[in-house]
């Protein structure tokens, strides 16, 4: 059972590395925003998962949902400035040979 | 017999998220992979949070049960709090202009975003 526990948590690692891809090459900045906050709702998860495995679910799981909660609020915060500010990068290709999308 | 929930429970909220991250990585546009972002990584994380509860559960004592109720809180909370993010993202991304995926191709069959 702790096998199958830390082949869950590697998973979640090898999967959080591969988002990590749209975070660096996203075309947009909001894009980017998306990856942030699914890999922090990954590691709110990952945390759980070494308390499991350390036996010290009681400690961990604190500091979970002080994480989860700050994600939350990084989240929030930072989709509100984007809003406000209304700064996204073109992403929009050239239309340099007559391409009407 | 609670093992074997654990293990199911576990391994739904894997593909899931392998879903989430390919629908992030596959999808054309901004609008699309919102919506695979915030669906899979919702039900992934439910799902797996409460198998861990159920996990704790293994050694019944009153500590093992609040710290079972207490993961099981952070499902409720990332339950409500996921779906609002993706929401106001979303909010965010309108607001900031960004022009829905019109088309699979144009004439020349060359891939338009």
């Amino acid at each position: 059972m702790e096998k199958f526990i830390i082949c869950v948590g590697m998973a979640l690692i090898f999967l959080m590395l591969v988002t990590l891809v749209r975070v660096i090459l996203g075309p947009s900045t909001i894009d980017r925003l998306v990856g942030v906050n699914l890999i922090g709702t990954k590691s709110t998860i990952l945390i759980i998962i070494m308390g499991t495995l350390l036996g010290r679910v009681d400690m961990y799981v604190d500091i979970a949902l002080a994480y989860a909660l700050l994600n939350f609020i990084t989240s929030l915060a930072s989709a509100r400035y984007f809003q406000r500010s209304r700064v996204v990068p073109a992403d929009e290709p050239e239309d340099q040979e007559g391409v009407s999308c | 017999m609670l093992d074997s929930i654990v293990v199911i429970l576990l391994s739904l909220g894997v593909v899931f998220f392998m879903g989430t991250v390919n629908g992030l990585l596959r999808f054309p546009d901004f609008y699309t992979r919102m919506h695979a972002a915030g669906k899979g990584d919702t039900l992934s994380s439910i799902l797996i949070l409460l198998g861990l509860a159920l996990f704790t559960f293994h050694h019944p004592s009153v500590a093992a049960y609040l710290t079972g109720f207490k993961i099981i809180f952070i499902a409720v909370l990332v339950f409500i709090a996921s779906p609002t993010a993706t929401h106001a993202l979303m909010d965010a991304g309108y607001e900031a202009g960004i022009e829905p995926w019109a088309g699979e191709s144009d004439d020349n069959g060359e891939e338009c975003r």
